[in-house]
């Protein structure tokens, strides 16, 4: 954690981290509710501290593209956007996952579908977690429920797409991108020279110099067997992502008789519900995905082994908890609690399907 | 038998009078016999060869017949989605403003599905070059209807003619272009004779050294045939080019240095 201390919102920090991280380039479209990460990196005019690249596209879909352009040469790039551009770049997502190129995506959940509203939601859980795109491939997802994590999961975020060359989505909503916190501000890392991405990445497309065969950046391949055999890789690929990138918070579970499964925004709230209900002799605690997908399945199957039932909130009609019973044992009951359509739950709310749903039945 | 030479003769350098480029692969081309994508690959790959840029250049294939050109460009290149190359030609020109970044793209890539992203690089007044190969159908699908398709065309989506009461009007994109400040250098050439072959050279050449000077836009057209698309012989497909598609499409220079030479 860094020693400089600011004040910001969760939009900004993040913002900030992509400068300091040392990131080479950034292409957005605006829309609410995180148009601020734009706003703030053409303020701070990070290409005359870094050397950073920032650019306005002309759409989400120009933007994705970008991005791809920019990562096949291996180039720390990034995008963020909301719900309906995530959607508009879902062609993009699925070319950089076939084609194996880092970069991080930062998508401000708003509540759906279509234009919906501009308030917070978490119903895009199955569009970044099961799919979205079209053909076999997986997101990394990272969902932060701080201010400190928008800056911190920007550095954790490019570690993974360069260590496994996937990209990685930054799972967040506007409530979280909009409120201020204090964070820590971490130290400017130096971009990487050319001579060093060609070092690192030798896969990135720098010019064909005498010493190797072209580099191509595709997702095509005619044979279907040669196709075949890359699918097979990328799906090794992320079996070994399920096995090593697994991220969870569990607050107070030790003595817990009922968990709230919940991430982000959710998560925030249901801490305050945690301490109502405990205040009131109900046991609760929190189990939080940090990272989406990989799903942490075994710690929380190992969990709704000790407990007496699991209730998942989400702003959603219920997409994670899918998942949530796909892995927690039988015996224990999952219930679902949500608002949807940019409504955020209250504490007391969850707080009250807790005792109607488990304790007094 | 003294006035004959022998095979190990031809192989003597001085002997030789014509040899592909490097920069072209040995890989078979997909293009049908009589296409004119061929020659633009092998007169771009030339230029970039006698240029000396191999080393600096990043090129960007489309969807479209040439989807494959990575697989015949002996250059780091990168395949597109469809209609996006603009795109990724921006950002890799951004992130990497001193080297040679090219666009290859047919017609329906360039000017229906990535109408968006073509007008703004354009008027971005982007540091790369566009080649854009018009052969007025959709070649790889089967011979469907272009955004270039002439009047009265046929295509086996406008299998009674293109009617532009219902499908629309031929676009020209070049000349839509050319009037954009943020383009420099805007030509319509042609590969279907040899004159015209070395005249598209010239252009192609002139389109890259523009841009290391970093003036804005380079955009060369290639008009061309498509002998199987139009169901043609390649003779009279040349043929039906230079009677149908040429008066719609003229050939020459539309700016130059920045300004206007014709009216569009």
């Amino acid at each position: 954690m860094g020693k400089e201390l600011r004040l910001m919102k969760g939009n900004e920090a993040f913002a900030e981290a992509v400068i300091r991280d040392g990131a080479d380039g950034y292409f957005g479209y605006p829309i609410t509710p995180q148009s601020e990460v734009m706003e703030y990196l053409m303020v701070e005019k990070p290409y005359e501290k870094t050397g950073m690249v920032v650019l306005q596209a002309e759409s989400e879909v120009a933007a994705i593209n970008m991005l791809y352009g920019g990562a096949g040469c291996g180039k720390k790039v990034l995008t963020s956007s909301s719900s309906p551009g995530m959607s508009l770049m879902q062609e993009g997502i699925s070319y950089l996952a076939g084609s194996e190129l880092p970069c991080i995506i930062m998508d401000a959940m708003r509540g759906g579908p279509g234009l919906g509203t501009i308030q917070p939601g978490q119903a895009d859980y199955f569009q970044v977690t099961k799919g979205g795109g079209h053909g076999d491939y997986r997101l990394i997802v990272l969902a932060p429920a701080s201010v400190q994590e928008m800056y911190d999961f920007v550095e954790i975020s490019f570690d993974l797409a360069f260590k496994y060359r996937n990209p990685v989505i930054v799972l967040t909503d506007g409530a979280i991108g909009q409120m201020m916190e204090k964070v820590y501000i971490g130290e400017q890392k130096v971009r990487l020279t050319e001579e060093e991405i060609k070092e690192k990445y030798p896969w990135a497309t720098l010019g064909k110099t005498p010493d190797r065969e072209r580099n191509i950046i595709t997702s095509l391949d005619l044979d279907p067997y040669r196709h075949e055999r890359h699918n097979i890789k990328l799906q090794k690929k992320y079996k070994e992502i399920e096995k090593n990138e697994v991220r969870y918070e569990e607050i107070n579970c030790d003595d817990a008789d009922y968990i709230i499964v919940a991430y982000g925004t959710s998560a925030r709230i249901s801490q305050k519900s945690m301490d109502i209900a405990r205040e009131k002799g109900i046991k609760v605690g929190i189990f939080r995905p940090i990272s989406l997908w990989p799903f942490p399945k075994k710690a929380l199957r190992q969990l709704s082994e000790r407990v007496k039932g699991i209730l998942a909130v989400e702003m959603s009609a219920g997409q994670m908890v899918e998942d949530i019973r796909m892995h927690a044992v039988e015996s224990t009951p999952v219930e679902h609690y949500g608002r949807m359509g940019g409504v955020i739950p209250t504490p007391n709310e969850i707080v009250d399907v807790i005792e109607n749903t488990f304790v007094k039945s | 038998m003294s006035d004959t030479i022998t095979k190990e003769q031809i192989f003597k350098p001085e002997n030789i009078v014509y040899k592909k480029t490097d920069l072209m692969t040995d890989n078979v081309l997909s293009y049908c016999p009589g296409c004119g994508h061929g020659t633009a690959h092998r007169i771009l790959m030339e230029v970039i060869d006698e240029m000396g840029l191999q080393s600096k250049t990043i090129g960007i294939a489309p969807v479209g017949c040439s989807v494959l050109a990575y697989e015949f460009m002996n250059v780091d290149m990168q395949q597109a989605a469809h209609g996006r190359a603009p795109a990724l030609a921006t950002a890799i020109k951004r992130l990497l403003p001193d080297k040679t970044v090219f666009s290859y793209q047919g017609d329906g890539d360039l000017a229906a599905i990535g109408t968006a992203e073509t007008i703004h690089a354009c008027n971005r007044g982007e540091n790369f070059t566009v080649i854009f190969v018009n052969n007025g159908i959709y070649g790889m699908t089967g011979g469907q209807m272009a955004p270039t398709t002439l009047e009265g065309m046929k295509s086996s989506t406008s299998p009674y003619g293109r009617d532009p009461q219902s499908m629309g009007h031929p676009l020209k994109m070049t000349e839509l272009v050319a009037q954009l400040p943020g383009t420099y250098y805007v030509t319509r050439q042609a590969v279907h004779t040899p004159a015209a072959v070395r005249k598209a050279k010239k252009a192609i050449r002139k389109a890259i050294e523009l841009q290391q000077q970093k003036v804005g836009m380079t955009f060369v057209e290639v008009v061309s045939n498509c002998n199987s698309g139009w169901k043609m012989t390649p003779v009279d497909s040349n043929k039906w080019m230079v009677e149908n598609m040429f008066p719609f499409y003229p050939l020459g220079d539309i700016k130059v240095d920045g300004k206007l030479v014709k009216e569009v």
